[in-house]
């Protein structure tokens, strides 16, 4: 059903006019990055700006993630809230002391007189052979790291909500965007992500998840790029008489652990689906977090769906058997019967 | 540019009273650690980098700096602290993990923070200078006044991220100026061996920016080159490179033997400790009377021991308190 007033934006359209919209009204914000001004942003988040804002407050900036990184911390303990974009969140290995030992600490290390509002946008993910530096998620390593929150959104009003709330939030937020979902035309996207979105400006709220499908009998649980393959799932599973429900978490920190629980609560089964690496990471916290809480609630061994702990592989038939789909959550849940 | 009587007294002040607060917790620093040296133990624990040696270089730069200015430090900082204007109390009250510390006891003595003077400190090598471009940018697009400095050892310009910051300063002409405390040990690496060029102030050239070396630990000398940085920061002709030779009078850290200094160049150093040349400077040249010194003397040491007192009486940080302030409020 296509309505009237209908807004279909991408994930990219939507983190960029979000940019535009806080911009406009608050001259603190600035973006900085590598190709983030006349190219718009390898992945298109902000594609327009410069033409509007000029270079100055659309910085591009030179292949030196370190020090633009840690400039952002200082401009941001200074009063200013620049938004920065790591091209490839694989690219953390290059940067991360300004990332974890500066952005994540300084407002703890300064018993919280010192604020760091500053958003790191970074791309995530896979599954169109760009290798094992190009595809990775790493989701669990930016979580497991205590003083940045994190967001992955799954579609486009998300996506802007929580754009608008990381550019106005006093502490650094990690926004994890999926290639997969940005709507680019030159990499396959998924459609669901580009959705109805309001022009008016908005906020979501960092730290809440969302139940985005109804169901009774086992909860599938995700972020970004995972929630598409879990309402995929959910299709397949109703034709066959089961009823799956979706959370999708939105926010990984803040982690919205009773919205999980009181999933689970009501559905007695987990699958989670993650795109990171199997072991250490997103999975094993979510399944933590509901057998730690109430074990009495399953009804069965929870299961996840998740990457292996191998590198990324190149080869196209490698790599899509390594990623999650939703035929692989359908087997979690026959898997799950069978036991 | 000479320093007038004034700066001349403030400078001595502030190196006497940062070397009395290094002797103060140097002191303190043993109670509890022995017979058994155990670095955890005591009413200071945990690593401890003393500045005794390097006064000149902080208080050459920070006489021309007010409150507004960012300083960025090391993970050696408190006479840069000081000769910035953190709060005393405060410091010595965060560096014994004290309740009234800067930050309540959760950073330490190589994380002292005091925004009212925006003064930061970090432990890793090379880490300020990002924060501190970043600060200049601000003061930059806001067309708000103040220079960013940014203080490093000569170790942390062999870091690849020293470059990179470098090199945005200059390409966005930044009110920056990094100055390089080159002491001449990276902890137990000799300059020499670690360096490819002797004066790191020669580095500029790679950046197209003014670089000059200040030989001597000479507190007069900084303050005239730094005074030369910091005016062209201001009037927003870009960032400078400083490399002052300075003198790490003790050990890289309390407990440091230090057999890998050769010998007799401590005592060498000793010889050339820059606070009773300064005094002697300041008597010959009639820019102080014995009795001002006396006077800077007495109230540089009672500040410290009101710091050392205040730190000493005030409550242990509660251990519960460790798990708020991960985020801003």
């Amino acid at each position: 059903m296509t309505k009237s007033n209908e807004r279909k934006l991408t994930i990219a359209r939507a983190m960029a006019e979000a940019t535009a919209q806080e911009m406009r009204i608050d001259p603190s914000v600035f973006v900085m990055g590598e190709d983030i001004g006349p190219l718009g942003g390898v992945y298109g988040n902000t594609r327009g700006l410069i033409e509007e804002f000029g270079a100055e407050r659309i910085r591009d900036t030179p292949i030196s993630e370190t020090a633009f990184i840690g400039a952002a911390v200082g401009a941001a303990q200074d009063g200013m809230r620049p938004v920065v974009e790591l091209m490839f969140v694989d690219f953390f290995g290059v940067c991360f002391d300004a990332i974890y030992n500066l952005m994540a600490k300084n407002v703890y290390f300064s018993g919280g007189n010192v604020k760091v509002p500053m958003v790191l946008m970074t791309s995530t993910g896979g599954g169109y052979s760009d290798g094992g530096q190009h595809s990775q998620c790493l989701y669990g390593t930016f979580a497991h790291l205590p003083g940045m929150k994190v967001v992955a959104p799954s579609n486009a009003y998300d996506a802007k909500g929580l754009m608008t709330a990381a550019m106005r939030d006093d502490s650094p937020v990690v926004y994890m965007y999926h290639k997969g979902l940005q709507g680019m035309g030159w990499l396959g996207t998924e459609a669901g992500a580009t959705v109805h979105v309001p022009e008016e400006t908005y906020t979501l709220e960092i730290g809440k998840a969302k139940v985005v499908r109804e169901g009774k009998d086992v909860s599938i649980v995700s972020c970004g790029m995972g929630v598409h393959n879990a309402l995929k799932a959910a299709k397949k599973l109703e034709e066959q008489g089961v009823s799956a429900e979706v959370v999708d978490l939105v926010s990984l920190v803040p982690l919205d652990r009773d919205t999980i629980r009181a999933s689970v609560a009501k559905t007695g089964r987990l699958i989670v689906v993650d795109e990171d690496y199997m072991s250490y990471g997103l999975s094993g916290e979510i399944i933590a977090s509901v057998t730690e809480h109430d074990i009495s609630v399953l009804k069965a061994a929870p299961k996840r769906v998740a990457f292996p702990d191998v590198p990324i592989p190149f080869a196209r038939v490698m790599e899509q058997f390594c990623l999650p789909n939703p035929d692989k959550i359908v087997a979690a849940w026959d898997q799950m019967q069978a036991a | 540019m000479s320093p007038t009587r004034e700066e001349q007294h403030w400078m001595y002040r502030n190196m006497v009273t940062s070397r009395r607060f290094e002797e103060a917790i140097a002191k303190i620093y043993f109670e509890g650690k022995s017979p058994a040296f155990n670095m955890a133990n005591g009413p200071i624990p945990g690593e401890m980098h003393l500045s005794d040696g390097q006064e000149p270089v902080a208080v050459g730069v920070c006489a021309h700096l007010t409150p507004e200015d960012v300083v960025t430090a090391t993970h050696r900082p408190h006479h840069q602290a000081i000769a910035k204007g953190v709060d005393l109390d405060k410091m010595a009250a965060e560096i014994f993990g004290k309740k009234t510390g800067l930050s309540g006891g959760r950073g330490g003595h190589m994380h002292l923070f005091d925004d009212n003077v925006n003064f930061a400190c970090s432990g890793i090598i090379a880490q300020g200078m990002g924060p501190a471009v970043g600060a200049a940018l601000s003061r930059k697009m806001q067309g708000k006044p103040g220079v960013a400095v940014a203080f490093v050892g000569e170790g942390a310009v062999n870091q690849g991220g020293w470059h990179e910051a470098m090199n945005l300063a200059a390409v966005w002409n930044l009110p920056f100026i990094c100055v390089v405390e080159d002491n001449g040990w990276g902890i137990s690496v000799a300059k020499e061996t670690a360096s490819s060029i002797g004066s790191h102030a020669d580095r500029a050239a790679a950046y197209g920016i003014p670089g000059k070396r200040i030989e001597g630990n000479d507190p007069y000398a900084i303050f005239e080159a730094a005074g030369e940085a910091i005016a062209r920061a201001r009037a927003g002709e870009g960032p400078s490179l400083l490399e002052c030779e300075t003198y790490r009078l003790a050990g890289h850290f309390m407990g440091d033997a230090e057999a890998y200094r050769p010998e007799g160049e401590k005592d060498a150093l000793f010889e050339k400790d820059p606070i009773p040349k300064m005094r002697e400077r300041l008597l010959a040249e009639g820019a102080a009377s014995e009795a001002e010194l006396n006077t800077i003397e007495e109230e540089s040491a009672a500040r410290v021991d009101a710091a050392i007192k205040f730190a000493r009486e005030s409550d242990d940080a509660a251990p519960e308190d460790a798990l708020t302030r991960v985020f801003a409020a």
